[in-house]
Protein backbone atom coordinates (compact mmCIF):
# COMPACT_ATOMS: atom_id res chain seq x y z
CA UNK A 1 0.00 0.00 0.00
CA UNK A 2 1.51 3.10 -0.83
CA UNK A 3 0.29 6.30 1.37
CA UNK A 4 -0.32 10.09 0.03
CA UNK A 5 2.89 11.67 -0.42
CA UNK A 6 3.91 13.53 2.82
CA UNK A 7 3.16 17.50 3.03
CA UNK A 8 5.97 17.27 5.78
CA UNK A 9 8.78 18.51 4.06
CA UNK A 10 6.20 21.88 4.15
CA UNK A 11 7.25 22.05 8.11
CA UNK A 12 10.73 23.49 6.91
CA UNK A 13 8.80 26.36 4.86
CA UNK A 14 8.99 28.62 7.93
CA UNK A 15 12.52 28.54 8.74
CA UNK A 16 13.50 28.30 4.78
CA UNK A 17 12.13 32.15 4.92
CA UNK A 18 13.23 33.08 7.82
CA UNK A 19 16.68 32.13 6.90
CA UNK A 20 15.97 33.89 3.26
CA UNK A 21 14.93 37.22 4.86
CA UNK A 22 17.07 37.13 7.93
CA UNK A 23 20.13 35.57 7.01
CA UNK A 24 20.90 35.87 3.06
CA UNK A 25 19.12 39.51 2.80
CA UNK A 26 21.21 40.63 5.73
CA UNK A 27 24.39 39.17 4.06
CA UNK A 28 23.67 41.00 0.58
CA UNK A 29 22.93 44.22 2.48
CA UNK A 30 26.36 44.04 3.52
CA UNK A 31 28.17 43.78 -0.12
CA UNK A 32 25.46 46.20 -1.32
CA UNK A 33 26.60 49.20 1.58
CA UNK A 34 30.34 47.39 1.02
CA UNK A 35 29.90 48.72 -2.98
CA UNK A 36 27.93 51.97 -2.89
CA UNK A 37 28.61 55.28 -1.55
CA UNK A 38 26.39 57.08 0.97
CA UNK A 39 24.16 57.86 -2.40
CA UNK A 40 23.78 54.33 -3.06
CA UNK A 41 25.98 54.67 -6.56
CA UNK A 42 28.31 52.07 -7.09
CA UNK A 43 31.91 52.60 -5.81
CA UNK A 44 35.05 50.56 -4.70
CA UNK A 45 36.09 53.40 -2.86
CA UNK A 46 35.40 51.67 0.34
CA UNK A 47 37.50 48.72 -0.33
CA UNK A 48 40.06 51.15 -1.81
CA UNK A 49 39.84 53.42 1.66
CA UNK A 50 41.20 49.68 3.57
CA UNK A 51 44.39 49.63 1.63
CA UNK A 52 45.83 52.62 3.78
CA UNK A 53 48.45 52.45 5.98
CA UNK A 54 46.30 52.73 9.32
CA UNK A 55 43.90 49.75 8.40
CA UNK A 56 46.80 47.89 6.77
CA UNK A 57 47.86 48.18 10.01
CA UNK A 58 44.64 47.00 12.09
CA UNK A 59 44.38 43.71 9.95
CA UNK A 60 47.70 42.50 10.64
CA UNK A 61 47.49 43.37 14.20
CA UNK A 62 44.09 41.49 14.41
CA UNK A 63 45.32 38.32 12.47
CA UNK A 64 48.71 38.13 14.62
CA UNK A 65 47.05 38.54 17.85
CA UNK A 66 43.64 36.01 16.82
CA UNK A 67 46.67 33.86 15.76
CA UNK A 68 48.53 33.84 19.06
CA UNK A 69 46.13 33.49 21.33
CA UNK A 70 44.70 30.67 19.33
CA UNK A 71 48.50 28.83 19.38
CA UNK A 72 48.29 29.92 22.56
CA UNK A 73 45.06 27.88 23.53
CA UNK A 74 45.76 24.94 21.58
CA UNK A 75 49.04 24.71 23.88
CA UNK A 76 47.49 24.69 27.03
CA UNK A 77 43.82 23.20 25.76
CA UNK A 78 45.49 20.07 24.51
CA UNK A 79 47.13 18.87 27.68
CA UNK A 80 44.00 19.84 29.77
CA UNK A 81 41.35 18.00 27.20
CA UNK A 82 43.97 15.08 27.58
CA UNK A 83 44.01 14.92 31.26
CA UNK A 84 40.12 15.23 31.40
CA UNK A 85 39.51 12.63 29.00
CA UNK A 86 41.69 10.41 30.68
CA UNK A 87 40.27 11.03 33.74
CA UNK A 88 37.07 8.70 36.05
CA UNK A 89 33.98 9.34 34.15
CA UNK A 90 32.40 11.06 37.13
CA UNK A 91 35.62 13.47 37.80
CA UNK A 92 35.25 13.69 34.07
CA UNK A 93 31.42 15.52 33.91
CA UNK A 94 32.64 17.71 36.60
CA UNK A 95 35.78 19.38 35.10
CA UNK A 96 33.86 19.48 31.69
CA UNK A 97 31.23 21.69 34.01
CA UNK A 98 34.08 23.42 35.50
CA UNK A 99 35.54 24.75 32.30
CA UNK A 100 31.54 25.59 31.44
CA UNK A 101 30.95 27.50 34.16
CA UNK A 102 32.65 30.78 34.06
CA UNK A 103 31.40 30.74 30.12
CA UNK A 104 27.98 31.58 31.85
CA UNK A 105 29.13 34.55 33.85
CA UNK A 106 28.80 37.90 31.40
CA UNK A 107 32.35 38.27 29.66
CA UNK A 108 32.30 42.14 29.72
CA UNK A 109 32.32 41.76 33.54
CA UNK A 110 34.96 39.21 33.37
CA UNK A 111 37.00 41.00 31.15
CA UNK A 112 35.98 44.19 33.73
CA UNK A 113 37.88 42.09 36.40
CA UNK A 114 41.03 40.99 34.85
CA UNK A 115 41.58 44.66 34.60
CA UNK A 116 41.66 44.58 38.84
CA UNK A 117 44.17 42.29 38.27
CA UNK A 118 46.67 43.33 36.14
CA UNK A 119 46.61 46.79 36.38
CA UNK A 120 49.92 48.35 37.60
CA UNK A 121 48.42 48.58 41.09
CA UNK A 122 46.55 45.16 40.81
CA UNK A 123 46.53 42.12 42.73
CA UNK A 124 49.28 40.44 40.19
CA UNK A 125 51.59 43.24 40.99
CA UNK A 126 51.08 43.25 44.58
CA UNK A 127 51.77 39.59 44.60
CA UNK A 128 54.74 39.46 42.79
CA UNK A 129 56.01 42.56 45.16
CA UNK A 130 54.86 40.28 48.40
CA UNK A 131 57.17 38.02 47.31
CA UNK A 132 59.96 40.22 46.31
CA UNK A 133 59.66 40.29 42.75
CA UNK A 134 59.95 43.50 40.35
CA UNK A 135 56.48 44.31 38.80
CA UNK A 136 55.17 44.01 35.71
CA UNK A 137 53.65 46.31 33.15
CA UNK A 138 50.54 43.82 31.41
CA UNK A 139 47.69 46.40 30.81
CA UNK A 140 47.60 48.11 27.63
CA UNK A 141 50.41 46.27 26.46
CA UNK A 142 49.55 43.52 23.28
CA UNK A 143 49.87 40.82 26.00
CA UNK A 144 46.80 41.86 28.22
CA UNK A 145 45.16 42.04 24.79
CA UNK A 146 46.23 38.75 23.50
CA UNK A 147 44.99 37.64 27.60
CA UNK A 148 42.05 38.56 27.10
CA UNK A 149 41.70 36.77 24.27
CA UNK A 150 42.75 33.59 25.74
CA UNK A 151 41.02 33.22 29.00
CA UNK A 152 37.93 34.45 27.16
CA UNK A 153 38.37 31.52 24.39
CA UNK A 154 39.98 28.73 26.26
CA UNK A 155 37.13 26.82 26.95
CA UNK A 156 36.00 26.53 23.19
CA UNK A 157 39.28 24.48 22.29
CA UNK A 158 39.24 22.26 25.41
CA UNK A 159 35.33 21.08 24.84
CA UNK A 160 35.79 19.72 20.87
CA UNK A 161 39.18 18.04 21.71
CA UNK A 162 38.05 16.69 25.36
CA UNK A 163 35.26 15.77 23.30
CA UNK A 164 37.33 14.02 20.51
CA UNK A 165 40.34 12.88 22.79
CA UNK A 166 37.26 10.82 24.71
CA UNK A 167 35.87 8.95 21.97
CA UNK A 168 39.41 6.81 20.95
CA UNK A 169 39.14 3.64 21.42
CA UNK A 170 41.65 2.89 24.45
CA UNK A 171 42.69 -0.71 22.88
CA UNK A 172 44.60 1.33 20.09
CA UNK A 173 46.66 2.89 22.60
CA UNK A 174 47.28 -0.51 24.30
CA UNK A 175 47.74 -2.10 21.33
CA UNK A 176 50.71 0.34 20.64
CA UNK A 177 52.21 -0.33 23.49
CA UNK A 178 51.66 -3.81 23.53
CA UNK A 179 53.75 -3.65 19.96
CA UNK A 180 56.67 -1.67 22.17
CA UNK A 181 55.42 2.05 21.55
CA UNK A 182 57.01 4.56 23.99
CA UNK A 183 54.80 7.17 25.85
CA UNK A 184 55.96 9.84 23.07
CA UNK A 185 55.33 7.71 20.17
CA UNK A 186 51.44 6.71 21.26
CA UNK A 187 51.03 10.61 21.36
CA UNK A 188 52.13 11.35 18.31
CA UNK A 189 51.62 8.16 16.11
CA UNK A 190 48.08 7.48 17.14
CA UNK A 191 46.25 9.91 20.01
CA UNK A 192 47.22 13.47 18.59
CA UNK A 193 46.15 11.99 14.92
CA UNK A 194 42.97 10.83 15.88
CA UNK A 195 42.45 14.15 17.59
CA UNK A 196 42.86 16.31 14.48
CA UNK A 197 39.21 17.05 14.17
CA UNK A 198 38.79 18.45 17.64
CA UNK A 199 41.34 20.36 17.20
CA UNK A 200 40.63 21.88 13.70
CA UNK A 201 36.99 22.78 14.95
CA UNK A 202 38.93 24.24 18.62
CA UNK A 203 41.00 26.36 16.44
CA UNK A 204 38.18 27.78 14.41
CA UNK A 205 36.08 28.28 17.62
CA UNK A 206 38.77 30.58 18.98
CA UNK A 207 40.43 32.53 15.47
CA UNK A 208 37.00 33.57 14.51
CA UNK A 209 35.58 35.39 17.72
CA UNK A 210 39.47 36.66 18.75
CA UNK A 211 40.02 37.79 15.04
CA UNK A 212 36.37 39.74 15.92
CA UNK A 213 36.67 40.82 19.12
CA UNK A 214 36.29 44.44 19.91
CA UNK A 215 35.31 44.70 23.84
CA UNK A 216 38.67 42.90 24.68
CA UNK A 217 41.13 45.39 22.55
CA UNK A 218 39.22 48.39 24.06
CA UNK A 219 39.39 47.40 27.73
CA UNK A 220 42.66 45.87 28.34
CA UNK A 221 44.19 46.92 25.17
CA UNK A 222 43.80 50.82 26.56
CA UNK A 223 42.24 51.70 23.27
CA UNK A 224 45.76 51.46 21.92
CA UNK A 225 45.83 48.55 20.01
CA UNK A 226 42.60 48.77 17.68
CA UNK A 227 41.45 45.60 16.32
CA UNK A 228 39.15 44.80 12.96
CA UNK A 229 36.08 44.65 15.50
CA UNK A 230 37.05 48.21 16.71
CA UNK A 231 37.18 49.72 13.81
CA UNK A 232 33.91 48.46 12.81
CA UNK A 233 32.25 48.98 15.62
CA UNK A 234 33.38 52.76 15.22
CA UNK A 235 31.77 53.55 11.71
CA UNK A 236 29.10 51.98 12.80
CA UNK A 237 28.53 53.24 16.11
CA UNK A 238 30.44 56.71 16.05
CA UNK A 239 31.12 57.79 12.76
CA UNK A 240 28.27 56.51 10.64
CA UNK A 241 30.09 55.33 7.72
CA UNK A 242 28.07 52.42 7.21
CA UNK A 243 29.48 51.91 3.92
CA UNK A 244 32.91 51.84 5.71
CA UNK A 245 31.95 49.53 8.30
CA UNK A 246 30.47 47.25 5.51
CA UNK A 247 33.32 47.17 3.54
CA UNK A 248 35.65 46.08 6.47
CA UNK A 249 32.92 43.52 7.52
CA UNK A 250 32.60 42.21 3.89
CA UNK A 251 36.73 41.70 3.96
CA UNK A 252 36.28 40.12 7.54
CA UNK A 253 34.30 37.69 6.37
CA UNK A 254 35.99 36.86 3.16
CA UNK A 255 39.14 36.15 5.12
CA UNK A 256 37.12 33.67 7.65
CA UNK A 257 36.02 32.17 4.93
CA UNK A 258 39.44 31.99 3.47
CA UNK A 259 40.67 30.30 6.86
CA UNK A 260 37.81 27.89 7.03
CA UNK A 261 38.12 26.33 3.60
CA UNK A 262 42.14 26.07 4.72
CA UNK A 263 41.38 24.44 7.88
CA UNK A 264 38.83 22.12 6.01
CA UNK A 265 41.30 20.94 4.06
CA UNK A 266 43.00 19.85 6.87
CA UNK A 267 40.60 17.60 8.16
CA UNK A 268 39.05 14.94 6.18
CA UNK A 269 36.30 14.07 8.31
CA UNK A 270 32.91 15.55 8.11
CA UNK A 271 32.52 18.77 10.20
CA UNK A 272 29.91 16.67 12.45
CA UNK A 273 32.21 13.99 13.97
CA UNK A 274 34.47 16.95 15.90
CA UNK A 275 32.41 19.82 16.52
CA UNK A 276 31.26 20.27 19.60
CA UNK A 277 29.43 23.68 20.48
CA UNK A 278 28.97 24.95 24.18
CA UNK B 1 52.92 12.12 36.15
CA UNK B 2 50.07 12.42 38.58
CA UNK B 3 51.30 15.05 39.97
CA UNK B 4 52.11 16.97 36.69
CA UNK B 5 48.84 16.44 35.60
CA UNK B 6 47.53 17.81 39.00
CA UNK B 7 49.32 21.21 38.64
CA UNK B 8 48.77 21.21 34.92
CA UNK B 9 44.98 21.52 35.69
CA UNK B 10 45.07 23.56 38.85
CA UNK B 11 46.32 26.16 37.09
CA UNK B 12 43.89 26.42 34.43
CA UNK B 13 41.39 26.82 36.85
CA UNK B 14 43.10 29.13 38.95
CA UNK B 15 43.57 31.23 35.25
CA UNK B 16 40.05 30.50 34.64
CA UNK B 17 38.55 31.34 37.79
CA UNK B 18 40.67 34.19 39.22
CA UNK B 19 38.90 37.19 37.46
CA UNK B 20 35.94 35.44 39.01
CA UNK B 21 37.07 34.76 42.86
CA UNK B 22 38.43 38.71 42.30
CA UNK B 23 34.47 39.42 41.35
CA UNK B 24 32.82 38.03 44.35
CA UNK B 25 35.58 39.26 46.78
CA UNK B 26 34.26 42.66 45.44
CA UNK B 27 30.50 42.15 45.46
CA UNK B 28 31.36 42.33 49.55
CA UNK B 29 33.44 45.53 49.22
CA UNK B 30 32.79 48.46 51.74
CA UNK B 31 33.94 51.21 49.49
CA UNK B 32 33.01 51.97 46.05
CA UNK B 33 36.20 50.76 44.01
CA UNK B 34 36.13 47.57 42.07
CA UNK B 35 40.35 47.69 42.55
CA UNK B 36 40.72 48.77 45.88
CA UNK B 37 39.03 46.47 48.81
CA UNK B 38 38.33 48.60 51.75
CA UNK B 39 36.37 46.05 53.91
CA UNK B 40 33.77 43.84 54.20
CA UNK B 41 29.75 44.62 53.71
CA UNK B 42 26.95 43.28 52.48
CA UNK B 43 25.95 46.83 51.52
CA UNK B 44 26.21 45.86 47.52
CA UNK B 45 23.81 43.13 47.95
CA UNK B 46 21.23 45.27 49.69
CA UNK B 47 22.14 48.10 46.76
CA UNK B 48 21.71 45.95 43.79
CA UNK B 49 17.69 45.17 44.96
CA UNK B 50 17.13 49.02 45.03
CA UNK B 51 18.62 49.45 41.43
CA UNK B 52 16.00 49.78 39.17
CA UNK B 53 17.80 49.91 36.30
CA UNK B 54 19.67 46.64 37.07
CA UNK B 55 16.51 45.09 37.49
CA UNK B 56 14.83 46.27 35.10
CA UNK B 57 17.99 45.06 32.19
CA UNK B 58 17.76 41.54 34.06
CA UNK B 59 13.67 41.14 33.43
CA UNK B 60 14.46 42.27 29.60
CA UNK B 61 17.11 39.71 29.48
CA UNK B 62 15.08 37.31 30.89
CA UNK B 63 11.58 38.00 28.69
CA UNK B 64 13.66 38.42 25.36
CA UNK B 65 15.74 35.50 26.03
CA UNK B 66 12.25 33.33 26.72
CA UNK B 67 10.63 34.04 24.13
CA UNK B 68 13.62 34.45 21.02
CA UNK B 69 14.52 30.58 22.30
CA UNK B 70 10.59 29.55 22.37
CA UNK B 71 9.76 31.19 19.17
CA UNK B 72 13.62 29.40 17.74
CA UNK B 73 12.82 26.27 19.27
CA UNK B 74 9.35 25.71 17.67
CA UNK B 75 10.99 26.81 14.13
CA UNK B 76 13.94 25.07 14.59
CA UNK B 77 11.81 21.95 15.72
CA UNK B 78 9.40 22.23 12.84
CA UNK B 79 12.31 23.07 10.09
CA UNK B 80 14.18 20.06 11.47
CA UNK B 81 11.10 17.58 11.45
CA UNK B 82 11.05 19.06 7.60
CA UNK B 83 14.43 18.54 6.75
CA UNK B 84 14.66 14.85 8.03
CA UNK B 85 12.40 13.91 5.27
CA UNK B 86 14.15 15.71 2.81
CA UNK B 87 15.59 13.74 -0.27
CA UNK B 88 17.57 15.83 -2.44
CA UNK B 89 21.11 15.30 -1.08
CA UNK B 90 22.07 18.73 -2.27
CA UNK B 91 19.32 20.89 -1.36
CA UNK B 92 19.23 19.83 2.17
CA UNK B 93 23.12 20.69 2.11
CA UNK B 94 22.49 24.01 1.12
CA UNK B 95 19.55 24.98 3.57
CA UNK B 96 21.88 23.63 6.24
CA UNK B 97 24.80 25.70 4.92
CA UNK B 98 22.82 28.56 5.01
CA UNK B 99 21.54 27.83 8.41
CA UNK B 100 24.57 27.55 9.94
CA UNK B 101 25.98 30.42 8.55
CA UNK B 102 25.23 32.92 12.19
CA UNK B 103 27.05 30.04 13.74
CA UNK B 104 30.42 30.15 11.76
CA UNK B 105 29.64 34.10 11.48
CA UNK B 106 31.96 36.45 13.76
CA UNK B 107 29.41 37.73 15.80
CA UNK B 108 29.87 41.40 14.77
CA UNK B 109 29.48 40.60 11.14
CA UNK B 110 26.22 38.97 12.05
CA UNK B 111 24.57 41.89 14.19
CA UNK B 112 26.11 44.55 11.28
CA UNK B 113 24.49 42.55 8.40
CA UNK B 114 21.06 42.72 10.49
CA UNK B 115 21.35 46.41 11.56
CA UNK B 116 22.38 46.97 7.79
CA UNK B 117 19.00 45.38 7.01
CA UNK B 118 16.56 46.72 9.63
CA UNK B 119 18.18 50.69 9.26
CA UNK B 120 17.20 50.17 5.24
CA UNK B 121 13.90 48.69 5.84
CA UNK B 122 13.57 51.75 8.46
CA UNK B 123 14.13 53.98 6.23
CA UNK B 124 12.44 53.24 3.41
CA UNK B 125 9.46 53.09 5.96
CA UNK B 126 10.04 56.42 6.88
CA UNK B 127 10.92 55.58 10.37
CA UNK B 128 13.00 57.99 12.48
CA UNK B 129 14.48 54.85 14.61
CA UNK B 130 14.63 51.48 13.02
CA UNK B 131 15.89 49.61 15.86
CA UNK B 132 13.02 48.54 18.81
CA UNK B 133 12.53 45.35 20.36
CA UNK B 134 10.80 43.73 17.27
CA UNK B 135 14.12 44.40 15.28
CA UNK B 136 16.05 42.55 18.75
CA UNK B 137 14.06 39.29 19.38
CA UNK B 138 14.37 38.74 15.54
CA UNK B 139 18.23 38.60 15.40
CA UNK B 140 18.00 36.50 18.84
CA UNK B 141 15.64 33.87 17.04
CA UNK B 142 18.41 34.07 13.77
CA UNK B 143 21.05 33.09 15.83
CA UNK B 144 19.14 30.43 18.18
CA UNK B 145 18.26 28.81 15.03
CA UNK B 146 21.08 26.65 13.58
CA UNK B 147 21.63 25.17 17.80
CA UNK B 148 17.85 24.39 17.91
CA UNK B 149 18.19 22.53 14.71
CA UNK B 150 21.89 21.04 15.10
CA UNK B 151 20.13 19.63 18.52
CA UNK B 152 17.16 18.39 17.01
CA UNK B 153 17.91 17.14 13.72
CA UNK B 154 20.24 14.15 15.32
CA UNK B 155 17.42 12.91 17.94
CA UNK B 156 15.19 12.58 14.30
CA UNK B 157 17.93 10.46 12.67
CA UNK B 158 18.24 8.06 15.83
CA UNK B 159 14.38 7.80 16.31
CA UNK B 160 13.21 4.31 15.09
CA UNK B 161 11.63 5.01 11.61
CA UNK B 162 9.58 1.75 12.26
CA UNK B 163 7.49 3.78 15.30
CA UNK B 164 5.47 7.03 13.22
CA UNK B 165 4.73 3.80 10.48
CA UNK B 166 3.35 1.82 13.31
CA UNK B 167 1.36 4.39 14.53
CA UNK B 168 -0.28 5.67 11.02
CA UNK B 169 -0.42 1.80 10.37
CA UNK B 170 -2.86 1.64 13.25
CA UNK B 171 -4.94 4.92 12.61
CA UNK B 172 -3.07 7.64 14.02
CA UNK B 173 -2.86 10.70 11.33
CA UNK B 174 0.10 12.28 10.24
CA UNK B 175 -0.44 14.84 12.99
CA UNK B 176 -1.48 12.47 15.71
CA UNK B 177 1.87 10.42 14.77
CA UNK B 178 4.20 13.84 15.19
CA UNK B 179 3.04 14.64 18.40
CA UNK B 180 2.61 11.87 20.04
CA UNK B 181 4.80 9.44 18.81
CA UNK B 182 7.94 11.63 17.34
CA UNK B 183 7.74 14.93 19.69
CA UNK B 184 8.37 12.83 22.79
CA UNK B 185 11.25 10.79 21.02
CA UNK B 186 12.96 13.94 20.27
CA UNK B 187 12.07 16.22 23.76
CA UNK B 188 15.77 15.79 24.70
CA UNK B 189 16.75 17.14 21.49
CA UNK B 190 14.39 19.84 22.26
CA UNK B 191 15.23 21.02 25.59
CA UNK B 192 18.92 20.90 24.86
CA UNK B 193 18.30 23.38 21.93
CA UNK B 194 16.43 25.25 24.20
CA UNK B 195 18.49 25.32 27.36
CA UNK B 196 21.07 26.43 24.28
CA UNK B 197 19.10 28.84 23.01
CA UNK B 198 18.62 30.49 25.80
CA UNK B 199 21.98 30.34 27.43
CA UNK B 200 23.38 32.28 24.35
CA UNK B 201 20.68 34.80 24.12
CA UNK B 202 21.06 35.69 27.90
CA UNK B 203 24.65 36.03 27.34
CA UNK B 204 24.71 38.02 24.24
CA UNK B 205 26.25 41.44 24.25
CA UNK B 206 27.51 42.10 20.64
CA UNK B 207 24.72 40.94 18.36
CA UNK B 208 22.38 43.01 20.49
CA UNK B 209 24.83 45.91 20.48
CA UNK B 210 23.63 46.39 16.73
CA UNK B 211 20.31 45.39 16.56
CA UNK B 212 18.76 47.21 19.72
CA UNK B 213 18.07 50.65 20.81
CA UNK B 214 15.83 51.41 24.02
CA UNK B 215 15.42 47.80 24.65
CA UNK B 216 18.05 47.34 27.35
CA UNK B 217 19.46 43.98 28.47
CA UNK B 218 21.58 43.11 30.83
CA UNK B 219 24.73 43.04 28.80
CA UNK B 220 24.17 46.31 26.81
CA UNK B 221 24.03 47.69 30.74
CA UNK B 222 27.53 46.56 31.84
CA UNK B 223 28.64 47.75 28.41
CA UNK B 224 27.30 51.14 28.84
CA UNK B 225 28.68 50.91 32.56
CA UNK B 226 31.93 49.64 32.44
CA UNK B 227 32.62 52.70 29.53
CA UNK B 228 32.30 54.85 32.69
CA UNK B 229 33.08 53.17 36.16
CA UNK B 230 31.15 49.73 37.58
CA UNK B 231 30.00 49.50 40.91
CA UNK B 232 30.22 47.05 42.72
CA UNK B 233 26.21 46.13 42.80
CA UNK B 234 26.74 44.63 39.51
CA UNK B 235 29.32 42.65 40.83
CA UNK B 236 26.96 41.22 43.59
CA UNK B 237 24.26 40.70 41.00
CA UNK B 238 26.96 39.05 38.93
CA UNK B 239 27.64 36.68 42.07
CA UNK B 240 24.03 36.13 42.78
CA UNK B 241 23.31 34.96 38.84
CA UNK B 242 26.62 32.71 38.78
CA UNK B 243 25.70 31.00 42.36
CA UNK B 244 22.17 30.22 40.71
CA UNK B 245 23.46 29.26 37.86
CA UNK B 246 25.94 26.56 39.58
CA UNK B 247 23.17 25.83 41.51
CA UNK B 248 21.20 24.53 38.73
CA UNK B 249 23.97 22.88 37.21
CA UNK B 250 24.79 20.78 40.59
CA UNK B 251 20.79 19.85 40.45
CA UNK B 252 20.66 19.04 36.83
CA UNK B 253 23.92 16.41 37.43
CA UNK B 254 22.44 15.53 40.99
CA UNK B 255 20.40 12.56 39.02
CA UNK B 256 23.24 10.98 37.15
CA UNK B 257 25.11 11.67 40.17
CA UNK B 258 23.14 9.56 41.76
CA UNK B 259 22.42 6.90 38.93
CA UNK B 260 26.13 6.75 38.43
CA UNK B 261 26.46 5.70 42.46
CA UNK B 262 24.03 2.63 41.60
CA UNK B 263 26.04 1.77 38.41
CA UNK B 264 28.88 1.92 40.71
CA UNK B 265 27.19 -0.63 43.64
CA UNK B 266 25.55 -2.81 40.47
CA UNK B 267 29.54 -3.35 39.47
CA UNK B 268 30.98 -4.19 42.46
CA UNK B 269 28.46 -6.35 43.72
CA UNK B 270 28.40 -8.40 40.30
CA UNK B 271 32.20 -8.30 40.98
CA UNK B 272 32.16 -9.75 44.33
CA UNK B 273 29.70 -12.69 42.75
CA UNK B 274 32.00 -13.64 40.34
CA UNK B 275 35.06 -13.47 42.83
Amino acid sequence: MKRAPSLRKFAAAPHLVWSVLFIIAPLLFVAYYAFTDSTGAFTLSNIAALTSANYRMTFMRSISYSLIATVICLVIAYPVAYIIARSRKHVQGTLIMLIMLPMWMNLLIRTYSWMAIIQDTGFLNEILNAVGLPKIHIINTPGAVVLGMVYNYLPYMILPIYSVIVKIDHRLIEAAKDLGASGLQVLTKITLPLSISGIISGITMVFVPSISTFYISQKLGGGNYDMIGDAIERQFMSNYNYNLGAAMSFVLMILILLCMALMNRFSDDDAETGGMII
Amino acid sequence: MKVLSKLCMFLVFFFLYAPIIVLILFSFNAGRSTGVFSGFSLYWYKEIFQNRTALNALLNSLILALSSAGIATVLGTAAAAGLHKFRGKYTKAVIMNVTNVPMMNPDIVTGVSMMLLFVFIGRALGASNSLNFATLLIAHVTFNLPYVIVSVLPKFKQMDKNLPEAALDLGCTPLQAFFKIEIPQIMPGIFTGFVMAVTLSIDDFVISHFTSSGFQTLPLLIYSMTKKTVTPDMYALSTLIFVTILLLMLLSNLPSFADQRKENKRIRKASQKKG
